[in-house]
């Protein structure tokens, strides 16, 4: 291909469009058809080095792309139409916007000479997504179409990423126009405005570096971000919190980055984060932050947030740096890059420093981790949900497993129970509390891995949001598994009626479930329903041996909690284990109004 | 990506480093963003003059609940299609700080000033001012404004339109004292500000020079 960004023969929007798709290494396009993106899908039909997967419901298309980038590091990219297929996919770009997925989104539009006319199909779709992307484009001009698409591409995957959406009037990808290449080698200038700072500040680093050497009680908090800026940062990290020996927690949004088997890995922090984490966080007193963004679910009441410490953020967003908590030193750029530095200062200043003796912090530590926040009783005849994912987690260790979530106590349980060892493997909805968002997930993440063990660790509740999508998987023979942890509650809004509002269980419990064993059935599927807590193992390894979309129904105690908790407007301090008096987990007063 | 410096070179910063020689770009000393206080900026953001530009900008400082004092908004380089958009704003440092780099994420924006943090600069609106009497209350109207030097635009029997060019506490001021001399209506500009002295805010963005492009795989 020539570099030199010279234009080519003209040709139709629609076949500009999929030129450059191709041009920017796109396999997978998930999407949903419609009269405005005719011409796109006719072009669509004329070649055969995209695949287009055909989801169910525009909302899945963007959960299944998000899936597809969270576990390969490439752009997710959607295709759909004009009006409700655009706003069926807002849930989807917000999701992305929060957990920070490049994502590249086509949506059609009506004609240029319809728009604001109300048409049909019509949407505002630039106006709807502006607040829920990274950036968006409408696209007037078909000579501009193909730059456009290569920004976009570049938009979505440099600095912070995030979703793109490029919102296509019908009678542009119907025009003749320039292809242009992406501008490459030589030819390749920096964006005009758009250019993201990856490499630190070494005033930054040293000072960093300086507090590391000085800390009595140190400590990792890491986040998403290490995840995003690529493989190479999970190993600077693990080679940094290795040369430092500190202790090392991480959010939901970063499991995996870290080796969960690592001595010094404490469990994740937050909410529903572990015991140990959470008081390390609190009594720390110097915290080294990468790639994290202090989210309320993390900090608690920020009033009391690790009150003693000096606060290093590594982020490669300005806008993460000081937004809710004030740190003391900001380190500007990618994880990766920040961590190349902080190791080689590291060991260049560590001798020259004093030794600091942290034994007394691990020695708090030891005492903290003895407190077995996660301990939980298998007996009788209940399966406890804990257990089975316990189970789910020893019996699928040892293959490539990706795991994927819906939004709830599943959710929770999933991340304190089930154990990463690598990035890219754990996908769940961080920051916009997706329900619905696992299934589609699952589906892109197993496109993209056939050989692996992707599995949903689903509520009954949310399962059904976006259930549709098994239809997917069985159209594409992508033998996800949905492993459902059936308390016919929506959990966590029970467990926060409990807590809340004096038991009064206000529309959370769902009457007429549907019979999962028989939904599967009905999808061309497999349902095993498991209920006897002796027949979890057998169960899971069944599902396991068939090649298949399998549902397998785990119906569950139905009165179980997920502890240990920082109850809303509480401290790090003030967890609440599941050992105490459902008495003393009242929560009332100021945060009572908290989410 | 930028020259590493080597390990023999990494200075142990002493003890007695001072506030000053801590500093670096993108750092905001805690002590500032801990005050409670809140203070009143002048932002000046040049933006590549497309479509919605202006609605990103309005709708980060409503989606994310700034303050707006006054919002101008203008083409400034008909070449390259810029435009300028000045903004008043108020908040405490750290909101302030926080407006900056949400201003300077978004995609169109080329450059984040903040006029007020950065040095002194001068800020001006124009005003136009209807007042509407006759006698005393007319001749007095006319009186407040030779005395606060707003032009008259438009002078009917029983009107008169003031045109008045200052700074935002100097209109403020000219209005309260028109208010019980027969003033029917105001419009106003808001705010344009520019830095003093010899400094220009540039077209172009301080990106450092090590910004990882990567417009193709």
């Amino acid at each position: 291909m020539p570099d030199t960004g010279i234009a080519s023969e003209p040709m139709l929007g629609a076949a500009i469009i999929l030129k450059a798709l191709q041009e920017q290494g796109v396999e997978v396009v998930f999407g949903y058809p419609g009269g405005a993106v005719l011409p796109i899908y006719d072009e669509l039909f004329k070649q055969n080095s995209i695949r287009h997967i055909l989801v169910r419901h525009e909302q899945g298309a963007v959960h299944a792309a998000e899936g597809y980038a969270r576990s390969t590091g490439k752009v997710g990219v959607v295709l759909v139409t004009s009006g409700p297929g655009a706003t069926n996919a807002v849930t989807g770009l917000t999701d992305a916007l929060m957990d920070s997925i490049p994502i590249v989104c086509l949506t059609g539009q009506v004609p240029t000479h319809l728009i604001g006319n109300d048409a049909f199909q019509e949407a505002d779709t630039t106006g709807i997504t502006r607040p829920c992307t990274k950036h968006n484009y409408l696209v007037k001009d078909v000579n501009k179409l193909a730059l456009i698409i290569h920004e976009a591409f570049y938009v979505a995957r440099a600095g912070r990423p995030g979703p793109v959406v490029i919102d296509l009037p019908k009678d542009v990808v119907m025009t003749p126009g320039q292809y242009e290449t992406a501008p490459r080698g030589i030819h390749r200038k920096k964006h005009k405005t758009y250019n993201p700072r990856t490499v630190p500040h070494d005033k930054a680093i040293e000072q960093a570096v300086d507090l590391m050497l000085a800390a009595k009680r140190p400590l990792f908090y890491t986040g998403g971000g290490v995840i995003n800026a690529g493989p190479k940062a999970s190993a600077l990290l693990r080679e940094l919190v290795d040369l430092t020996g500190f202790p090392i927690t991480s959010t939901l949004m970063g499991l995996g980055a870290f080796p969960a088997a690592g001595p010094q890995w404490l469990g994740m922090v937050g909410m529903h984060g572990l015991y140990e984490s959470n008081m390390a966080m609190y009594h720390c007193d110097v915290m080294i932050n990468i790639g994290a963004r202090f989210d309320d679910r993390v900090t608690g009441n920020l009033k009391f947030f690790s009150p003693g410490s000096k606060k290093i953020h590594v982020d490669i967003d300005p806008s993460s740096i000081n937004k809710n908590v004030v740190v003391d030193v900001p380190v500007i750029g990618d994880a990766a890059v920040a961590l190349e530095e902080m190791i080689r200062v590291f060991k260049a200043k560590r001798q020259h420093a004093p030794k600091v003796d942290t034994s007394a912090w691990w020695k708090s530590i030891a005492e903290w981790r003895a407190r077995k926040c996660l301990n939980y009783t298998q007996a009788g005849k209940l399966i406890k949900p804990q257990y089975a994912i316990q189970r789910l987690y020893e019996l699928t260790k040892d293959r490539e497993t990706y795991i994927t979530t819906e939004v709830g106590q599943h959710q929770m349980w999933a991340a304190q129970f089930y154990r990463f060892e690598h990035p890219n493997r754990w996908l769940t909805s961080g920051g916009l509390g997706t329900m619905g968002y696992g299934l589609p997930a699952a589906i892109g993440a197993q496109l993209a891995h056939r050989d692996a063990l992707v599995v949903d660790i689903a509520g009954e509740a949310s399962i059904l949001m976006n259930i549709q999508e098994l239809s997917t998987a069985v159209q594409f023979r992508l033998p996800v598994k949905i492993f459902i942890i059936n308390n016919q509650y929506m959990g966590m809004v029970r467990q926060w009626q409990e807590l809340l509002h004096g038991g009064r269980y206000s529309e959370s419990y769902t009457d007429a479930l549907p019979d999962f064993v028989k939904l599967a059935e009905a999808y061309h599927c497999v349902g095993l329903r498991v209920s006897d807590p002796a027949n979890v193992d057998d169960t899971i390894k069944e599902m396991m041996a068939i090649d298949k979309p399998v549902i397998v129904d785990v119906l569950v105690d139905q009165k179980e909690n997920c502890f240990p908790m920082i109850p809303s407007g509480k401290a790090h301090n003030e967890m609440i284990l599941g050992t105490e008096a459902a008495a003393e987990r009242t929560i009332t007063g100021a945060g009572a109004a908290l989410v | 990506m930028n020259t590493k410096p080597t390990a023999a070179n990494a200075a142990v910063p002493g003890p007695a480093a001072d506030q000053t020689a801590n500093l670096y770009e993108g750092m905001v000393p805690v002590a500032r963003l801990k005050d409670s206080r809140i203070y009143r900026h002048v932002l000046s953001v040049l933006v590549d003059n497309e479509a919605g530009v202006l609605a990103r900008v309005t709708g980060l400082f409503s989606g994310r609940g700034y303050n707006i004092e006054s919002l101008t908004v203008s083409e400034v380089d008909k070449e390259k299609q810029v435009s300028r958009i000045n903004v008043v704003t108020s908040g405490t440092h750290q909101v302030i700080e926080q407006i900056k780099a949400q201003l300077g994420r978004l995609v169109p924006v080329h450059v984040v000033r903040d006029l007020t943090d950065d040095g002194p600069s001068i800020e001006r609106e124009l005003a136009l001012m209807k007042v509407v009497g006759v006698g005393k209350k007319r001749t007095d109207a006319l009186r407040w404004a030779d005395k606060h030097g707003a032009h008259i635009v438009e002078s009917t029997p029983k009107s008169f339109v003031f045109q008045l060019v200052g700074t935002t506490m100097e209109i403020n001021d000219f209005i309260i004292g028109l208010q019980p001399l027969g003033l029917i209506e105001v419009s106003r500009t808001g705010a344009a500000a520019i830095a003093s002295g010899e400094k220009a805010i540039d077209h172009q963005d301080e990106n450092p020079a090590d910004a990882d492009i990567k417009l193709s795989q």
